[in-house]
């Protein structure tokens, strides 16, 4: 059999895929359809099966949404807000700690083991650290603030501050990660580029404008894509920085997995807990592909 | 090439592992003899779970329970295990207990679908409702728990356990809520340490005047109306009954909390503490350790606070009462872990008659007995209950005389009924809401679960 | 290699011809001063929360309550409980072995997709690539179920086949192909072509030519999937049967009970659990820093 060029590079790339391609659809794709049937059934946990109940569940969730107090209102509301304030905040801060860690050369091995310190950190005993920092009463932060003169601040047990509270404990847990990512991509920009614009007169501004940020492009993309997906299915951070009323104060920190969670685990509510799932993952989806379209450019070296 | 330091690092790293199990092998042998005991068996019976026919007579038969990670139970345990089994030579108990509290429900959740998981079951109390629903659980044989023997001879608050007259579980053990004092404390603000609160308003004044602030900061607390420990059970079981309201009605399909005055005047009463009386805010989130740290004069909890004391703060010192009094009504909240017996038992009738035989063998007096001692719970059984001896003993005494008018809740879901009290009371305290429009939407809130929970019978 | 050295020499080239003067990329020492108070004010927040819990594993466990942050009476005391009364020793081979295995995988299989998805052209690219993707976002916890069914149906949720059903879920990642496909961007074709016309098959291409350009990034997924896997807890949780089977995160779970938790014994055991995963980043961490670019290129 003769095979052009070009169908035995398909030929190869179909190899290349198989293993994993056999892993995505058993492992992955298979349950994640099994979680979509079970969201039109009344599923019951215990005996592994339920009967179908068409859109009851969804219809369900959109009841829950106009209820006083409602748990699932709030956890869509609060998901936003985790991927608003975090996605944002990490990308701008790890890109800005990335380069300054790439214009050093002494102690750099020690500040950027210091950077991703909280990501190798196990988070069971982290989280526990933060809600000492947080403490309202006693924390440190509040020793520092009001050693400053500055009023006492409530944190994770005001119904206002406990969310952007949580965020800044989940950007601090994985900025690591970005960063080393952002790290990574920079030293992948030849320094000639820099060189030759530098002899072109370029000013620092215009270095970073118009040659780090587009030759970054593959990476940012990656970490805005990844982060978002990574805050859109934030769990067990909030979880940990509660002892016992995880998503509180008034449900203004829970989120869409932890719901699920609650439901699926607790309530033995899986139908319910299925089409949460199912919804949260077509939201995501559709910022992914959104956040794809827009981002992804194809840049001419 | 460098790609290979890459790999040669990581194999590396394998072999490091590989003579780390060398190094961790004896350790991990020794530790706990009771977790080495229990461990090689589980893997056997997990495999054959799946479904080994009946054992024919005379040959062993294998019965799985299961309950969560804690010390004091899993030894109590293995020791009634291994009396049991010098009783019943062809039943042999497996021991599953490593799985952690907090993910007990999510490992049989995912077990019992597969087909393995327990054949006697330790569980709250409280999660008995979805259990049931779930089909779970199978009704206790009558001729081997005869229903009026056991109301008769079990404390009161078992009464939780039957649905419809029909006996589904059988605890070894119960706790109640008692008040805990700080003695120095008492001390330190004037009052006198050997005659602590015992009706509501001496609380109320004693908490007061225990109350040290600096500026904005509390340096002692009084007392913390604490809807997130025990707070929403003292609001619900006592409180609102010393107000002259039941918390459901009796046919539990009714959430009444807000049914007259006096359930308002409960919660007003709950709510003081953060609000006028001053004595402590509830956004505190370590409430119980805050006791254990000497921050705290007054605290509600129960007996099994006890062992946490003796261990992170054996210079505590502390003296415990009986929940305090109001308008001449004593009440107090009573909860258990109790036993039930799975489908996976059932569907196989000899497992059946040796899981029914365990469960006998861990409820009776004895086993209950040997269940204060060694893990500092009540007996479940009044016969071992009412030894003068433990309502003498200076800790465990006030619980041990709450035992008679303690009052079991009835949940339908007891994570979902709790949120909406911390909900109600965190709305009141941190956002100044109205107190009684909040009172009314927890209502609402529980009182739908109800409705959908009822509307399937 | 001399298709690698031919083209880097062909980019090397280039490079000159562009660059006359190799000017130093700092300016002034106030930038650099300036510099290094920023990254040490970060590095006091990154790090504090993590000395606390150094000290805290210090500290006896009634003073734990205190909320002190140095400890007022140093001791090794939960050292030597967590290591005598535990499983620790196991628990740490435990997650090191399932680290290792899970990262050789992933470092291959995820390279590989990611190669093929940014440098191959075939029907279906598109929809493989978003169906990879999209198995990010199912969260976990909906899927634990099922895996658990799979396993026992398989016999991996019993004797040490529990190790395959740990790791199972997790030998090939979404995360690590995208990031791998996001790198092999920077891979210029030429190169590959090149390679092709020598007569290199394409597997070799991809193993000789590809992977060591992306070295750092390769890196960088091999220390982000060895921790995510020395962390992970729910799903080691629910298929080991017992705690011989547990991995660190999960037995650091046993401390944790009803209404008390051993905080003492978590901090310890989260301290022992963090040092070796620090001393693997600061080896790695060198590989990616020296990074390819020109360099790379010389082989």
């Amino acid at each position: 059999m003769n095979l052009t060029i070009r169908q035995r590079r398909i030929v190869w790339a179909y190899s290349f895929l198989s293993v994993s391609l056999i892993f995505f659809l058993f492992i992955r794709w298979y349950p994640t359809l099994l979680a979509v049937n079970i969201s039109f059934r009344d599923w019951n946990v215990f005996a592994g099966s339920g009967e179908w109940v068409g859109l009851q569940n969804y219809a369900d969730i959109w009841e829950d949404l106009f209820k006083p107090r409602s748990a699932v209102r709030a956890a869509f509301w609060n998901t936003l807000r985790y991927v608003l304030f975090g996605v944002p905040l990490q990308l701008v801060l790890a890109l800005g700690i990335a380069m300054l860690l790439g214009q050093i050369r002494r102690f750099a091995g020690f500040f950027r083991a210091a950077y991703f310190v909280p990501y190798v950190t196990s988070f069971v005993a982290v989280a526990f650290v933060w809600r000492w920092l947080y403490q309202p009463q006693i924390g440190l932060l509040n020793q520092i603030i009001t050693g400053l003169g500055l009023p006492m601040q409530p944190f994770l047990t005001s119904p206002s501050q406990a969310l952007p509270s949580i965020t800044l404990v989940a950007v601090w847990r994985s900025i690591g990660f970005a960063i080393i990512i952002f790290l990574a991509g920079l030293q992948q920009i030849p320094d000639m580029y820099y060189e030759a614009a530098q002899i072109d007169g370029a000013n620092r501004w215009q270095l970073f404008r118009r040659i780090t940020l587009p030759l970054l492009n593959p990476v940012i993309v990656y970490l805005a894509v990844l982060q978002t997906i990574q805050f859109l299915r934030m769990f067990d951070l909030v979880q940990n920085m509660s002892t016992d009323n995880a998503g509180g104060p008034l449900k203004s920190t829970t989120t869409v997995v932890l719901e699920v969670y609650k439901e699926g685990f607790s309530g033995y509510n899986m139908g319910y807990a299925g089409a949460l799932t199912v919804i949260l993952f077509l939201v995501i989806l559709l910022i992914t592909m959104l956040q794809l379209r827009v981002l992804s450019r194809r840049v001419d070296y | 090439m460098k790609q290979r330091k890459l790999w040669s690092l990581l194999s590396l790293l394998l072999i490091a592992a590989l003579a780390f199990t060398a190094c961790a092998a004896p350790p991990a042998g020794d530790s706990g003899a009771a977790g080495a005991a229990t461990e090689a068996p589980a893997d056997e019976a997990a495999a054959d779970a799946g479904g080994e026919a009946a054992a024919a007579d005379g040959e062993v038969i294998e019965i799985e329970y299961w309950q969560y990670n804690f010390q004091a139970r899993i030894d109590a345990m293995n020791e009634l295990i291994a009396q049991f089994e010098a009783e019943n030579p062809n039943i042999k108990v497996i021991h599953n207990s490593d799985t952690p509290y907090d993910n007990f429900r999510d490992k049989i959740a995912a077990s019992v679908p597969a087909g393995v998981g327990p054949d006697v079951v330790s569980l709250f109390y409280g999660w008995q409702t979805a259990w049931l629903d779930a089909g779970y659980l199978v009704p206790l044989p009558e001729d081997a728990f005869p229903p009026d023997e056991i109301r008769a001879n079990f404390s009161p608050m078992v009464e939780a356990s039957f649905v419809d007259g029909t006996l589904y579980t059988l605890p070894t053990a119960v706790r109640t809520l008692a008040l805990f004092y700080n003695k120095d404390l008492m001390e330190a603000a004037g009052l006198d340490p050997e005659s602590p609160p015992t009706t509501l308003d001496e609380l109320k004044e004693q908490a007061v005047q225990c109350t040290v602030r600096n500026g904005d900061a509390y340096e002692v607390f009084g007392f913390v109306a604490n809807p997130a420990g025990q707070g929403h059970h003292w609001f619900r079981e006592v409180l609102l009954r010393q107000f002259g309201q039941q918390p459901y009605s009796d046919d539990n399909r009714t959430v009444l909390w807000n049914a007259s005055e006096g359930g308002y005047e409960a919660w007003h009463e709950f709510l003081s503490f953060g609000t006028e009386l001053e004595t402590g805010r509830s956004d505190l989130i370590t409430e119980p350790d805050d006791f254990l740290a000497g921050k705290v004069c007054f605290h509600i909890d129960g007996s099994f606070r006890l062992g946490s004391i003796a261990e992170n703060a054996p210079d505590l010192n502390f003296g415990v009462v009986e929940m305090p009094e109001h308008n001449g009504i004593k009440s107090t909240f009573g909860s258990y872990w109790t036993h039930g017996i799975t489908q996976k038992a059932a569907a196989d009738p000899a497992r059946m008659e040796a899981a029914t035989k365990f469960l006998q063998f861990i409820t009776t007096p004895e086993a209950g007995t040997l269940w204060v001692e060694m893990v500092g719970e009540l007996p479940a059984q009044l016969a071992a209950a009412e030894n003068p001896e433990l309502l003498a003993d200076e800790k465990l005494g006030a619980f041990v005389a709450g035992l008679p008018y303690a009052v079991s809740t009835f949940f339908v879901d007891e994570s979902k009924d709790r949120q909406a009290i911390i909900d109600a009371n965190d709305a009141v305290i941190l956002t100044g809401a109205d107190p009684d429009a909040e009172l009314d939407i927890a209502v609402q809130t529980v009182q739908e679960m109800y409705d959908e929970f009822w509307a399937d019978r | 290699m001399t298709v690698l050295d031919s083209s880097a020499d062909r980019t090397l080239e280039a490079a000159e011809r562009l660059v006359q003067t190799p000017g130093p990329r700092r300016a002034w020492s106030w930038d650099l001063a300036l510099v290094y108070l920023l990254l040490t004010l970060g590095a006091i927040v990154m790090v504090a929360p993590f000395l606390w819990m150094l000290l805290t594993s210090i500290k006896p466990a009634p003073e734990l309550v205190q909320f002190s942050f140095l400890p007022q009476n140093p001791t090794l005391e939960n050292y030597a409980k967590v290591l005598t009364t535990s499983n620790f020793g196991r628990w740490y081979f435990n997650s090191l072995f399932i680290a290792t295995i899970s990262t050789l995988s992933v470092a291959f299989f995820d390279s590989l997709v990611g190669y093929t998805l940014n440098k191959f052209e075939f029907p279906g690219k598109n929809i493989i690539f978003m169906g990879i993707l999209a198995t990010l976002m199912i969260p976990t916890e909906m899927l634990i179920i099922p895996w658990f069914n799979m396993s026992v149906q398989f016999g991996w949720n019993a004797g040490n086949a529990q190790y395959w059903g740990i790791v199972f879920p997790g030998i090939i990642t979404a995360v690590g192909i995208f990031l791998m496909r996001q790198f092999f961007d920077g891979v210029p074709n030429e190169l590959l072509d090149a390679a092709r016309i020598d007569g290199v098959n394409e597997f070799g291409i991809f193993w000789r030519v590809a992977m060591p350009l992306v070295k750092p990034a390769i890196a960088a997924l091999c220390i982000f999937n060895f921790i995510g896997n020395w962390n992970a807890y729910l799903w080691p949780l629910i298929i080991a049967s017992g705690r011989e089977f547990y991995t660190l995160p999960v037995g650091l779970s046993t401390f944790i009970g009803e209404s008390t938790t051993a905080w003492e014994k978590i901090m310890t055991g989260a301290s022992l659990a963090t040092i070796p995963l620090l001393l693997i980043f600061i080896i790695f961490q060198r590989q990616i820093i020296k990074g390819i670019a020109l360099t790379g290129l010389k082989g």
